[in-house]
């Protein structure tokens, strides 16, 4: 501990909050990137749009709307001092979060198998449009599944503590903090969604 | 680097027995002092490799041709120095030391608000840093694209680019951190009493730094993260070639790096407002107007970065929006130099090493300001665009704004950080060496880029021969100057004579705790009643 160690939640949640504005803005960025080349290639987004599953972004969608009720469920379980449930709703939000990871896996495989990747002769083909939508698909998407793994990392940690008893009923700040990072996390994929999978 | 300062009674945070032992007992310290000191200890240790690359730069320019180095050399060096010296030195520079050492003092604080967030943000600086470094020494040859890291070249030049831009990505990461962990502070751990408006200057500059640090710096992180993946995966955003749009690019990188020099300014003049006061012995004047417009330059400086593009393809519209805006961001930055000066009007002037270079800071600021509008409105831009004047005037505001700030600041608050005083007529020589020398160094450079010479070119036309030998030997004037203010600054800290808790007879509430400070700062929380500059 830090010798002037003096705990202030407040604080606390305010430079969560702080942190979660940088996060939104770096995604910011990448949401000016795709608006202006939507702009331009209306029609190319417009069809490799229709490539992407609808089924499993809407999958997604509802997994991580689920996963954002738990991590809230525990922290009202938390605040209760049911340490019981709290550890069994954290454990259901990281087992969503993985879910999650698996579908982006087998999507992620099926436009890869297809050649619409990155750097390959069938985007070369298709043109410019499809380039950048495939492009910004996978760095967007990538960059969010980063944040998820990052997101069950945080998670794993706050459930540990939970279950050495240094989350309690009276500290938890730490817990609603975690809570709030994966709420960052589905809000962005509720942006993303619609931008990828819905708008064709 | 441990100092031992001896001779006191009370044990000062230089002191401290922790829980480590020797280097340890710094590099894992979570005290605001010393992780201050660490900063500065690196800056300093960057700078003296950045003075060195643009002393060579110099050195070649010394004659037309080659003289010291090849060309490639030479593009290296230009880009070396800049990432140097923006990234790791100025950003950082006196936020994240004094910052870091100041401002929960003078908020009447113990530490921030996140020690060990702090801590971690010095040791991202140190990965950044060496990452950024490391780009020199491996692959296929260090990068040579200009700190701008400019699209499309970035991705299409051969050279070891992706460390560069990660370091730059990794540092960016860090200074979020400060800004956000100054941010919290300043809300939630004022000292009773002090009201906003009792607040000094400095720390309100560092809040308005703090908002720009956490607004901005997270676009430039995802552009440069844009320019890595073009290098790795060949996406094609930026790639004209695959539809993707360089210009882009510039805008987004200038969404931040616009902003960033008032990162780096903003404190500049928070510690110029600080030491001004003091020496004049006289409250400052129109202390809410310079808080309004340490605001204002925070807030409109958001909107000026498409300056930086006029002869890059944008449409008239955009062009007249962004240099009227840059004139008005003018407007702030002229309101604090009127308050400096009116300070000092019917002040009693103690012209003590600091208060030299608080008054040449605004001397020099001047020059920087004053050239930037020339560079600000539209017509005399595309004369002198990527040309020396450039140069010339961004050097003016960061190396003569925040680099002049900088050493006030360590001259005003080093008998605070070690409890001695350093020479006063060495370090008064030194100024005046270092001020000579950096006005022969860069004001040839405005007649050179007005003539027509570009920036970044190793060679140049007989013509230009005479200004280039002038700056060339300002430059070495500089270094020596700089040489001489150094050694004084390093023998002092060790040797100097003990100086008292307020050696300079200031009102802030670093002068009221003794020199250096013990490591909890304050034996009591104090309470403050009185504003910040009432001397009477």
């Amino acid at each position: 501990m830090h010798a002037n160690g003096h705990r202030d939640d407040t604080a606390s949640k305010i430079g969560m909050w702080l942190f979660i504005f940088t996060e939104m803005l770096l995604f910011a960025g990448l949401f000016i990137v795709y608006s202006v080349y939507r702009y331009r290639n209306p029609v190319a987004f417009h069809l490799a749009a229709e490539e992407l599953s609808t089924f499993f972004g809407t999958l997604n969608t509802v997994i991580l709307l689920i996963s954002s009720m738990t991590v809230a469920m525990s922290l009202t379980a938390i605040r209760k001092g049911d340490n019981k449930h709290t550890m069994l709703l954290l454990g259901i939000t990281i087992l969503l979060a993985l879910a999650f990871l698996v579908n982006k896996y087998f999507e992620w495989g099926a436009k890869i198998e297809h050649g619409l990747v990155p750097g390959s002769e069938t985007l070369k083909e298709l043109g410019h449009g499809d380039t950048l939508f495939f492009g910004l698909y996978f760095f967007m998407t990538g960059l969010h599944a980063f944040h998820i793994i990052i997101g069950i990392i945080i998670l794993s940690v706050v459930l540990h503590f939970v279950r050495k008893g240094r989350i309690t009923s009276d500290n938890f700040v730490f817990l609603e903090n975690g809570g709030l990072y994966w709420h960052l996390v589905d809000v962005i994929w509720i942006f993303l969604f619609p931008l990828f999978y819905l708008i064709t | 680097m441990t100092r031992e300062g001896n001779q006191h009674d009370e044990i000062s945070y230089l002191r401290v027995q922790g829980r480590y032992r020797g280097i340890f007992a710094w590099i894992f310290s979570t005290d605001h002092k010393r992780i201050g000191l660490l900063y500065l200890y690196s800056i300093m240790t960057f700078f003296l490799v950045g003075a060195t690359l643009g002393l060579l730069m110099k050195l070649e320019l010394i004659a037309p041709g080659k003289t010291v180095m090849e060309a490639q050399t030479y593009n290296g060096f230009f880009t070396f120095h800049g990432v140097i010296m923006i990234f790791l030195i100025i950003i950082p520079g006196l936020p994240a030391t004094f910052g870091n050492f100041l401002l929960p003092i003078m908020i009447g604080a113990k530490d921030v608000a996140f020690p060990r967030l702090n801590l971690l943000s010095w040791w991202i600086y140190v990965f950044g840093a060496l990452l950024a470094l490391s780009s020199q020494f491996m692959g296929d040859g260090p990068p040579d694209t200009g700190w701008t890291f400019y699209a499309p070249y970035s991705f299409k030049t051969t050279t070891n680019m992706l460390p560069a831009v990660m370091g730059a990505f990794v540092l960016g990461f860090s200074s979020i951190l400060t800004g956000l962990n100054f941010i919290v502070t300043i809300h939630r751990m004022r000292a009773p009493g002090m009201t906003w408006l009792k607040m000094p200057l400095f720390p309100w500059t560092l809040y308005g730094t703090g908002w720009i640090q956490l607004l901005a710096t997270p676009v430039v992180g995802i552009t440069l993260l844009m320019v890595a993946a073009e290098r790795i995966l060949n996406i094609g955003f930026f790639d004209p070639s695959m539809g993707g749009d360089p210009i882009l690019y510039q805008h987004l990188f200038w969404i931040y790096s616009h902003p960033a020099v008032y990162i780096m300014i903003l404190p500049a003049m928070g510690a110029i407002s600080e030491i001004i006061p003091t020496f004049a012995r006289k409250s400052i004047f129109g202390y809410r107007a310079i808080v309004l417009s340490t605001l204002a330059i925070a807030f409109v400086g958001y909107f000026v970065w498409g300056h930086h593009m006029f002869t890059s393809g944008m449409s008239g519209t955009a062009l007249y929006t962004f240099s009227i805006l840059t004139f008005f961001v003018a407007i702030p930055s002229a309101i604090k130099v009127f308050n400096w000066v009116s300070t000092m009007h019917a002040g009693s002037i103690h012209a003590e090493p600091p208060f030299y270079w608080a008054a040449s800071f605004i001397f020099v600021f001047m020059i920087g300001g004053l050239t930037g509008l020339v560079l600000g409105s539209l017509a005399t831009n595309v004369h002198v665009h990527d040309t020396q004047f450039v140069v010339a005037h961004f050097h003016y505001v960061m190396f003569g704004g925040v680099g002049f700030a900088f050493m006030a600041a360590i001259h005003y608050w080093f008998p605070k950080i070690y409890g001695r005083m350093y020479d006063k007529g060495m370090a008064k020589t030194g100024w005046l060496i270092f001020f000579i020398g950096f006005n022969t160094l860069y004001l040839p450079m405005f007649y050179l880029g007005i003539r027509g010479m570009p920036r970044r070119y190793f060679d140049y036309l007989e013509e230009f021969h005479g200004p280039n030998i002038i700056s060339t030997i300002g430059a070495v004037v500089l270094i020596a100057g700089l040489f001489m203010i150094l050694s004084n600054l390093i023998v002092s800290a060790r040797k100097g004579e003990k100086a008292s808790g307020n050696p300079w007879k200031g009102n802030t509430l670093e002068w009221k705790i003794p020199s250096p400070p013990p490591p909890e700062n304050f034996e009591e929380t104090p309470v403050i009643t009185r504003g910040p500059y009432d001397f009477n």
